[in-house]
C-alpha cells in the first residue's frame, strides 16, 4: 500500500503585503511535487524573493497558507523555526559564506548547529564538497576561491544536511554564463537524486537550456504556470560529466 | 550527551581563541573589569585586617581605678589582695602615689614646680586587666560598676567608648564596602554587556547565517555567554593579582608600624578561598552581563 504523499510545497491563496504597503504577492496558489525541480521566474521585484522568504520563514504571509511537506507553516512558532529550517537547504545570490572560517567550517555550520557528532560532520562535509567538486579546497578561506567556487561552497553548505527541499535565490546572479551553467547543473543533479529544487532566476537564457517547469511571477501575481512547452533538443546537464565540475584555478 | 559536552568544550575554547585574536580589545575589557573588582576586594581586605586589629585591642583593654587620696598605700595593698580573689580579674598592678609622683616629676619637666608641693596630689592607682572571659564590653562595664561601689574607689575609668565607636565605624565601612561592591559589580555587568553588544553587532553576518541554517537562539547565544565568562574570569584573576600585590607591598611597612607599637600584627591577604570567590564572582558577573546583552540583542537580529 502506498499512501499518497502531500506535495512538497503548496501555496494556497497567499498574499503578502509589506508594512510599507507594497503588495509583494497577490493570491498565489500552486503546488510543487516531491522531487520536482521548478524555476521561479520574473523581473526583479516580481515577488520571487518574497516567495522564497515565506518558505524559509524569514517572512510570514499576510493571508493564505504555505504548506511544506504537509506542515502548515503558520503552526510553526518562533522557537520551532530553527528545527524547521534544518529541513531546508538555502542558497543565496551572495552565497553568505563566513570569510573568517575555512571552507570546511562553512560547510559544517548546518551540522554543527544541529548538534551532529564531530565524526559524522567530517564525513558529511567531505561528501558534500566532493559533490560540488571542491574537496581539495576544504582548508581554504572563501576569499581565496573564485566566484563560481564560492557559490559551489554555498551549495555544499545547503545540501550537507541532506535536505528534502533546496531553495535558491538567483544563485547564478553574479556568475558568467559558463559558471552559471555549471552551478545550475549541480542543482539538476541533486534533483535527480530526489531532492525537490526551487530556483529563482531571471536569467532566461540560462534556464531555457533546461526542461523544467517554470512558475512565472509578475507584480506578485502568478502569470503562466506551464511545463516547458518548447522542446529542448538536448539537456546540457547530460553532457557535462564530473570533469567539467572540477574547480577552476583559484584567483 | 558526549556530543553535547564536547560541543560546549569546543565553544568554550573557541571563544577563548576568539578573544585571543583581539588581544587589545579583550585585555582592555579585562583590565577595566579587574580594576572594578579589585577596588571592593582591596577594601574588604582592609576591613578584615581592621577587624583583626580590634579583636586584639579588646583583650588588651585595661581598667584604671583611681583610689581616694585618703586611702594610704597599706590600705591600697589590702584592696589589691582582696580584688585578686575575683575570677573576672586577671591581674592588678598597683601604682603607688609616691611612685606616680616620682615618675611624673621625672618625665613631665615640671620637676622644680612640683617640689613646691607639700602634699602629694596624686592618688594610688590600680590598673586592672580583666580575665579573658570578662573582656566583652558588657562584662567590662559590669566590673566597672562593681568597682565603683567600693568605698576606697574615687573614679573608675573604663574607656570602652572608643572601642564601641571604632567598631561602629568599622561596621559602617563594611557596609560601604558592600554597597560599593554591589555598585561596581553592577558596573562589571554593564561593561561586559556593552562589550558583548558590540561583539554581537560586529558578528551580525555570522549570526544571520547561523540562524538561516537552523541555529537556535540558544546556540547563537552560547558563544557570547562563554565570552562573558572568560572576560569575568580574566577580570577576577586580574583583581586577585592586584590585591595580592597591594598586600605584599603594604605588608612590610605595616608590620614595621605595628612593631613600633609593640604589636605582632601583620597584614592578612585574600587567602586562597577569598581568591577563588573573587574569581567565581567575576565569572558569574561576566556570565550574567553577557546573558542579558545576548538575550536582548540577539532577538533583534533576524535574517532578511
Amino acid at each position: 500500500m502506498v499512501t499518497a504523499l502531500p506535495p512538497m510545497i503548496r501555496f494556497q491563496n497567499v498574499f503578502k503585503r509589506y508594512d510599507n504597503g507594497r503588495e509583494a504577492l497577490v493570491n498565489l496558489t500552486f503546488d510543487v511535487a516531491r522531487g520536482e525541480m521548478v524555476f521561479l521566474t520574473g523581473h526583479s521585484g516580481a515577488g520571487k524573493s518574497t516567495l522564497l522568504k515565506l518558505l524559509a520563514l524569514i517572512e510570514r504571509p499576510t493571508r493564505g497558507s504555505v504548506i511544506m511537506n504537509g506542515e502548515n507553516l503558520a503552526t510553526i512558532t518562533r522557537s520551532k523555526i530553527p528545527a524547521y529550517r534544518r529541513q531546508l537547504g538555502i542558497v543565496f545570490q551572495d552565497h553568505k559564506l563566513l570569510a573568517d572560517r575555512t571552507v570546511f567550517d562553512n560547510v559544517a555550520l548546518p551540522l554543527v548547529v544541529a548538534n551532529t557528532a564531530p565524526r559524522d560532520i567530517a564525513k558529511r562535509v567531505r561528501a558534500a564538497l566532493d559533490q560540488v567538486g571542491l574537496l581539495r579546497y576544504e582548508q581554504a578561506r572563501p576569499m581565496e576561491l573564485s566566484c563560481g567556487e564560492q557559490q559551489r561552497v554555498g551549495l555544499a553548505r545547503a545540501v550537507v544536511t541532506k535536505p528534502v527541499l533546496l531553495i535558491a535565490d538567483e544563485p547564478t546572479g553574479n556568475l558568467d554564463p559558463d559558471l552559471s551553467l555549471e552551478v545550475m547543473n549541480i542543482f539538476r543533479r541533486f534533483q535527480e537524486v530526489g531532492v525537490t529544487v526551487l530556483v529563482a532566476s531571471h536569467n532566461l537564457q540560462l534556464i531555457d537550456q533546461f526542461r523544467v517547469r517554470r512558475i512565472h511571477l509578475e507584480g506578485g501575481r502568478l502569470m503562466d504556470e506551464a511545463t516547458d512547452t518548447h522542446q529542448v533538443l538536448f539537456d546540457p546537464a547530460r553532457f557535462l560529466g564530473a570533469e567539467s565540475l572540477a574547480p577552476t584555478e583559484s584567483l | 550527551m558526549n556530543t553535547w559536552l564536547s560541543r560546549h568544550l569546543q565553544t568554550l575554547l573557541g571563544t577563548l581563541g576568539r578573544l585571543a585574536q583581539q588581544p587589545l580589545a579583550s585585555s582592555l575589557t579585562i583590565l577595566v573589569m579587574g580594576i572594578a573588582l579589585a577596588f571592593p576586594a582591596c577594601l574588604s581586605v582592609l576591613v578584615k585586617n581592621a577587624q583583626s586589629v580590634s579583636e586584639s585591642w579588646d583583650r588588651a583593654l585595661d581598667i584604671s581605678v583611681y583610689l581616694k587620696t585618703s586611702v594610704d598605700s597599706a590600705e591600697a595593698d589590702k584592696l589589691v589582695t582582696k580584688l585578686k580573689q575575683r575570677t573576672d580579674i586577671k591581674s592588678i598592678r598597683l601604682i603607688k602615689a609616691d611612685e606616680a609622683l616620682k615618675e611624673f616629676r621625672q618625665y613631665s619637666g615640671f620637676g622644680e614646680a612640683l617640689s613646691a608641693l607639700t602634699d602629694n596630689p596624686l592618688p594610688n592607682t590600680l590598673v586592672i586587666t580583666p580575665s579573658e572571659q570578662a573582656s566583652s564590653p558588657s562584662a567590662l562595664s559590669a566590673i566597672g560598676e562593681s568597682l565603683r561601689q567600693l568605698n576606697e574607689v574615687d573614679v573608675v575609668q573604663l574607656d570602652t567608648g572608643w572601642v564601641d565607636r571604632y567598631l561602629a565605624m568599622l561596621d559602617t565601612v563594611r557596609r560601604i564596602v558592600v554597597l560599593l561592591g554591589a555598585l561596581l559589580g553592577l558596573g562589571v555587568v554593564v561593561i561586559v554587556g556593552n562589550t558583548i553588544r558590540l561583539d554581537i553587532q560586529g558578528r551580525r553576518d555570522e549570526i544571520e547565517v547561523t540562524k538561516l541554517v537552523g541555529g537556535s537562539d540558544a546556540f547563537v547565544r552560547r558563544s557570547f555567554l562563554y565570552s562573558g565568562f572568560w572576560y569575568g574570569l580574566g577580570g577576577g584573576l586580574l583583581a586577585w593579582v592586584v590585591v595580592s600585590i597591594s598586600v605584599a607591598l603594604l605588608g612590610g611597612p605595616v608590620h614595621k608600624i605595628a612593631g613600633l607599637y609593640g604589636s605582632q600584627f601583620s597584614l592578612v591577604g585574600l587567602g586562597f578561598g577569598g581568591g577563588l570567590s573573587l574569581l567565581s564572582t567575576g565569572a558569574a558577573l561576566g556570565w550574567i552581563g553577557s546573558f542579558m546583552a545576548a538575550t536582548r540583542h540577539l532577538r533583534a537580529i533576524e535574517p532578511n
